[in-house]
């Protein structure tokens, strides 16, 4: 221990004292993605002694112009379970544990509860509210990060008294109104500085040194290189009306327009082996997909046929828009079925994928295996 | 009195600049985003938060500084 951490045991700032503290610290990270990856990076490479990663995604090629633990090796695996591969071989002192899954109202608190910090990666309104809430409830601090193009925000949340995203942003702007890094593209070093910034402000939180990014946001930009903090105040009625809502939180699944739902498109889809597809339109409505094994269960009969749909299969959910899929994934989540995923491009568009020369990659794939 | 007014993220997808010089009568942080509104329709369509002299306000804060910056929030990771 002594050898690899000597470079922190030797800064009187940090000392054996704080390196045995940061050995002891428990730290979550949402999200194995752009920001994810450096927290982790970072996280495992000063011996943070027990990471826990969440992220239900798996890696595409378009992940690696940013996301920097992964290689080609880790095409079409589960993130969280890619980055635990990488970070065992960078620091082997340290407990890594793995969630390939969704964070949800279910699984959030009880998660929550095992660490000391949660540092937010994720990618979009929903998880960002969900990890704000969870936090606030389990009082643990909340290291967050966010980016957008150039631009990146940075600050601590619900530290020693300090205001929550809540107090900052109270509710989630309203739905489709924010691109994100898929639609409009993000500056591949962007998610590596703002990362590295949140891993920074995890080490001064467990370490006690410097000034923690409390009641504040950090907003920087890569082109200007200009750094802007802005002063956020708590507003306690904000946090009152969460904690208000505490004994409700896990029920709050339920709430259809609150719960962040696995979207995936058909083209990150690498292998069809061993998954199952599921149609949730009428059984009027054309086109009908025959290229694979789909089953069919309109929306509305859902219901009806929950319990057909409580295995371990990956399920990719379809409707004609997207739309419909979108609640149904919704619905079966909330009914605890897991490892449910809703395809972003309506029939036609996964027909004619399907029928394509890049899936017959993967109909050769299923058949050489 | 003149205030320098500061676009971050989306909103400079709507105005094209990320910063400029606006003269306005004394007044609070409502009139001065109703004149940007007038200025950039699309603005009404954001989501946004307001920061004078580096704090955020509210909409009926008295505009007493050099600087009012329009904060969007991101979701990306």
């Amino acid at each position: 221990m002594i050898d690899r951490y000597n470079r922190h045991i030797i800064l009187t700032e940090i000392g054996l004292e704080g390196q045995e503290k940061l050995l002891a610290a428990k730290v979550l990270v949402i999200g194995a993605g752009g920001l994810g990856c450096p927290v982790l990076q970072y996280l495992a490479a000063v011996g943070i002694g027990t990471i826990g990663i969440i992220d239900f995604d798996s890696v595409e090629l378009s992940n690696l112009q940013r996301q920097v633990l992964y290689g080609k090796s880790s095409l079409g695996k589960n993130k969280a379970i890619a980055a635990k591969e990488r970070l065992e071989d960078l620091n082997d002192d340290i407990i890594i544990n793995a969630y390939p899954e969704a964070l949800t109202y279910r699984n959030a608190l009880s998660l929550f509860e095992k660490y000391d910090i949660i540092v937010d990666g994720s990618d979009n309104f929903e998880t960002r509210y969900l990890v704000n809430d969870a936090c606030l409830i389990t009082k643990k601090p909340l290291v967050f990060g966010a980016i957008f193009k150039f631009e990146g925000q940075v600050s601590v949340f619900n530290y020693d008294r300090g205001p929550s995203y809540r107090c900052l942003f109270p509710k989630a702007p309203k739905k489709n109104t924010i691109p994100n890094c898929s639609e409009v593209g993000v500056l591949g070093v962007l998610p590596g500085i703002i990362g590295s910034m949140q891993a920074n402000e995890v080490i001064k939180i467990v370490t006690g040194i410097g000034e923690v990014l409390s009641g504040k946001l950090l907003c920087y930009n890569t082109l200007s290189n200009q750094n802007n903090i802005l002063q956020i105040n708590r507003n306690q009625d904000i946090i009152n009306q969460v904690l208000n809502n505490k004994l409700n939180f896990e029920s709050q699944l339920l709430n259809l327009n609150c719960q962040a739902v696995n979207m995936v498109s058909i083209r990150s889809i690498r292998d069809t082996k061993d998954i199952q597809f599921i149609d949730v339109r009428e059984l009027h409505e054309e086109p009908r997909i025959e290229s694979v094994e789909v089953i069919a269960i309109p929306f509305s009969e859902l219901e009806k046929h929950v319990a057909l749909l409580i295995t371990s299969t990956p399920k990719y959910v379809f409707c004609q828009s997207g739309v419909r899929s979108k609640k149904a994934v919704n619905y079966l989540t909330s009914h605890g079925i897991t490892n449910c995923f809703s395809l972003e491009e309506g029939a036609t568009e996964i027909d004619s994928f399907l029928k394509s020369d890049a899936s017959l990659l993967i109909q050769i794939n299923k058949e050489t295996k | 009195m003149e205030i320098t007014i500061k676009y971050f993220g989306q909103l400079v997808d709507v105005t094209h600049k990320s910063e400029e010089l606006l003269v306005v009568e004394p007044s609070t942080v409502a009139t001065i985003i109703e004149e940007l509104y007038h200025k950039y329709d699309e603005l009404r369509n954001k989501d946004f938060q307001v920061a004078q002299n580096h704090e955020l306000v509210s909409m009926d804060t008295k505009v007493t500084g050099a600087e009012i910056a329009l904060l969007p929030p991101f979701s990306g990771g």
